[in-house]
């Protein structure tokens, strides 16, 4: 088994918690893991993506090669869209938030955006900052769209779940309670698609 | 063993550990930063005392690190790419002065530019000072070959480099770690003719350095690092070093390559190994990231041969990284390729953070400048070298650490009126307290702002030197007092930023102003901390 993800968003917006659980749940299994980051310059604000490896055999690159990317996982709309060279064009899904994050003046057309979005074959749009929000913690948007790529991964949910504990362990209950809730609302959304 | 995940920047820390390291020397740059943050947070590292606090510049922590070699102890220093020209005075001369603890350089270089000015190899470096280097392909070889540089370090009593690439500092995966080795005993070295660089001494160390130069190449044909895997297709030949080994095993069901391939990690060039590869292959193509230093060797300046491809030949791009895509299009292998981007997908380059006090500052300066026209303003390397972008378009220059301030004096002497250099707080710590004594010197009329946000921001907030003693520092270079301003800059004190500088732009002379607000990023980490402790 194997599974080569892109992760993107902005700067800040946190993707690379959704790496530490995937990839805190795939070593745990005993699979190989690979993750390539981006450090410095862009994470001010810029573009910045991860490409996030996980199989059962060794794995060569740490970047997956264009067209062969089986998932893009994205917090942010347009970010989602820059990475389509890499997706599988067949086999590949999109799981995005369809919340932009605008911080430059030419930001396109929303409803455009959506156009584009509509074209593709296999994706998950999601309005995870309302559905973080209505559950008490607009910060735990990542953790829906985790949930909403959860039924692709090929990791049973619950080793899913097991992660997303073990990371926000030191936080408190609270914290982990309202990261699990996300978690499994973005799932049972992407399961009613 | 279990593995654990590291970055290929952690994986060389936790190996310098393991080797028995007692004091790490490094100023922050991407993508390097990592390694000594790394054994600043280590439990074993502050067991065992290990040095790891920032040094004032690559150069200072170079010669540190040479210090602590000299009194018997295993050191490393760590920089990116740019920092080891700083750093290059010492390093050339550390290769004649040998090492006599464990001496480990560790470079990594930044190909494709993400965070960076150029992207020179630091390989080169190694070349030119007679030394060895390694470089690993994934993080357990980072792991593996810091662990033993160490040891090669002290058997042939000298130097030795690491070249790392962004991708491998950057990038995640899982490693076996060694048992940890005790941490040397203080034991000067017995030769007081050793670390003397006289032009007696010193020609005597060079043919010893010379004298070497054999044997380490012996060491790079035996190295385990390095290994020549046979195929049967001998139309191609590969020679990958590095992290182009792993993009080249991407291309082969099981990693399997039916070509002969000569993975590289230790230098000089095993060129017995590269001998047999071009004896017996067709075509052999070399895939290096940066730079094509190998291809440059193997096909020597007449290329009489021609069946040399790479990054010189065109068969590989000659700027950049490499991907799995490129190696396998120079091998005439499928190119893959998904959709393309749709056309309303637009850039996203970085940008001063919301709250950031630079944009404050740059809105003063751009109104301050604004009756005497474009081209006026020199910068550096920092955060705020972003306001080179729209909205503020406020600088002209950023050419290296310390740039600013010199270039605006050359700018100055050449006649341009009135000149302003830019620089951040750390910054002008590393390199940029020297220039400001040129200007003093020469009473030259130059205003420079010291934008003080008491960190080191773009590499992610380290303790700056500059903390709470730039105003001092100025006045004991020779600045007079009454041309040295700190500044708030916030909105409300936006007028009176302006008006002053405007007044000082007029002086016919050094002034310098010290806008002074902590950085967001470490601000508001520092309030989650303090809200985290009252809970």
């Amino acid at each position: 088994m194997k599974i080569d993800i892109i992760l993107a968003g902005v700067g800040g917006q946190g993707i690379l918690s959704i790496a530490t659980i995937v990839g805190y749940a795939a070593v745990k299994r005993g699979m190989y893991m690979k993750q390539a980051e981006v450090h410095g310059m862009s994470q001010r604000g810029g573009d910045v993506q991860s490409h996030f490896r996980l199989s059962d055999q060794e794995i060569a690159s740490d970047l997956i090669p264009m067209g062969k990317a089986d998932m893009i996982i994205s917090v942010e709309p347009m970010e989602s869209l820059r990475y389509l060279p890499w997706l599988n064009p067949e086999t590949g899904w999109l799981i995005t938030n369809d919340q932009p994050f605008i911080n430059i003046p030419n930001y396109p057309d929303t409803e455009k955006l959506s156009e584009e979005l509509g074209k593709l074959k296999n994706k998950v749009v999601i309005n995870a900052d309302q559905i973080a929000k209505d559950l008490g913690s607009a910060r735990s948007a990542n953790m829906v769209i985790l949930g909403a790529a959860s039924p692709y991964l090929g990791i049973p949910f619950e080793e899913i779940e097991a992660a997303v504990r073990e990371t926000f362990a030191r936080k408190g209950d609270d914290v982990v309670n309202t990261n699990i809730a996300c978690l499994r609302a973005g799932k049972e959304f992407a399961e009613k698609l | 063993m279990s593995k654990t995940l590291f970055l290929g920047d952690e994986a060389v820390a936790q190996a310098a550990l393991d080797a028995g390291l007692s004091g790490v020397y490094a100023y922050p740059g991407t993508p390097s930063t990592e390694i000594t943050e790394f054994i600043q947070n280590s439990k074993q590292g502050k067991e065992g005392q290990v040095h790891s606090i920032w040094a004032g510049n690559e150069k200072t922590a170079m010669e540190s690190a040479i210090g602590m070699s000299y009194a018997g102890k295993r050191a490393m220093v760590c920089m990116k790419h740019v920092g080891l020209n700083v750093a290059a005075d010492p390093f050339m001369n550390s290769s004649i002065t040998g090492a006599n603890g464990g001496l480990v350089v560790v470079v990594a270089d930044d190909p494709s530019m993400h965070s960076s000015q150029d992207e020179q190899d630091s390989r080169y470096y190694a070349k030119f000072a007679l030394i060895p280097s390694f470089e690993p392909s994934n993080q357990q070889e980072a792991y593996d070959i810091t662990y033993a540089a160490f040891d090669y370090s002290e058997k042939y009593r000298t130097p030795v480099l690491i070249r790392l690439t962004t991708r491998l500092s950057h990038s995640r995966a899982g490693v076996e770690r060694r048992e940890a080795r005790p941490q040397n005993p203080l034991h000067i070295e017995e030769n007081p003719k050793q670390f003397i660089l006289l032009p007696a001494n010193a020609r005597v160390h060079y043919r010893t350095l010379l004298g070497k130069q054999d044997a380490f190449e012996e060491e790079s044909v035996n190295s385990p690092f390095n290994k020549y895997i046979d195929g049967a297709d001998k139309k191609f030949g590969i020679i990958a070093s590095g992290i182009a080994y792993n993009y080249l095993m991407e291309n082969f069901e099981g990693h399997k390559c039916p070509y002969p391939v000569l993975k590289i990690a230790q230098y000089p060039v095993p060129s017995k190994l590269v001998a047999k590869m071009v004896d017996e292959c067709e075509t052999v193509l070399v895939a290096e990231e940066g730079y094509p230093f190998i291809e440059e060797q193997v096909r020597g300046l007449l290329n009489r041969t021609g069946n040399i491809i790479g990054r010189l030949s065109g068969a590989l791009p000659r700027d950049g990284e490499l991907n799995p895509n490129l190696v396998a299009k120079a091998l005439g292998l499928p190119d893959t390729y998904g959709a393309p981007v749709p056309e309303l997908v637009v850039p996203r380059p970085p940008a001063l953070c919301v709250g950031c006090p630079h944009i404050d500052s740059y809105l003063a300066i751009n109104e301050a400048m604004a009756e005497y026209g474009a081209g006026k303003v020199f910068a550096d390397i920092g955060c705020y070298t972003l306001g080179a972008l729209p909205p503020y378009k406020a600088i002209y220059t950023t050419v290296d650490m310390g740039a600013s301030i010199t270039m605006a004096k050359g700018a100055a002497d050449a006649g341009l009126r009135p000149v302003m250099a830019v620089i951040g707080d750390s910054t002008f710590t590393h390199s940029g307290m020297t220039s400001l004594l040129d200007c003093i010197y020469e009473n030259t009329p130059v205003t420079v702002m010291i934008l003080d946000n008491s960190t080191t921001g773009m590499t992610g907030g380290q303790d700056s030197h500059a903390l709470g003693v730039l105003g001092e520092i100025c006045k004991g270079l020779g600045v007079k007092e009454e041309h040295i301003h700190r500044i708030t800059p916030l909105k409300p004190h936006h007028a009176e930023n302006v008006a002053l500088i405007k007044k000082e732009l007029e002086y016919e002379g050094v002034s310098v102003i010290i806008p002074t607000r902590e950085c967001i990023q470490t601000l508001s980490r520092r309030m989650k901390k303090q809200q985290a402790a009252k809970k």
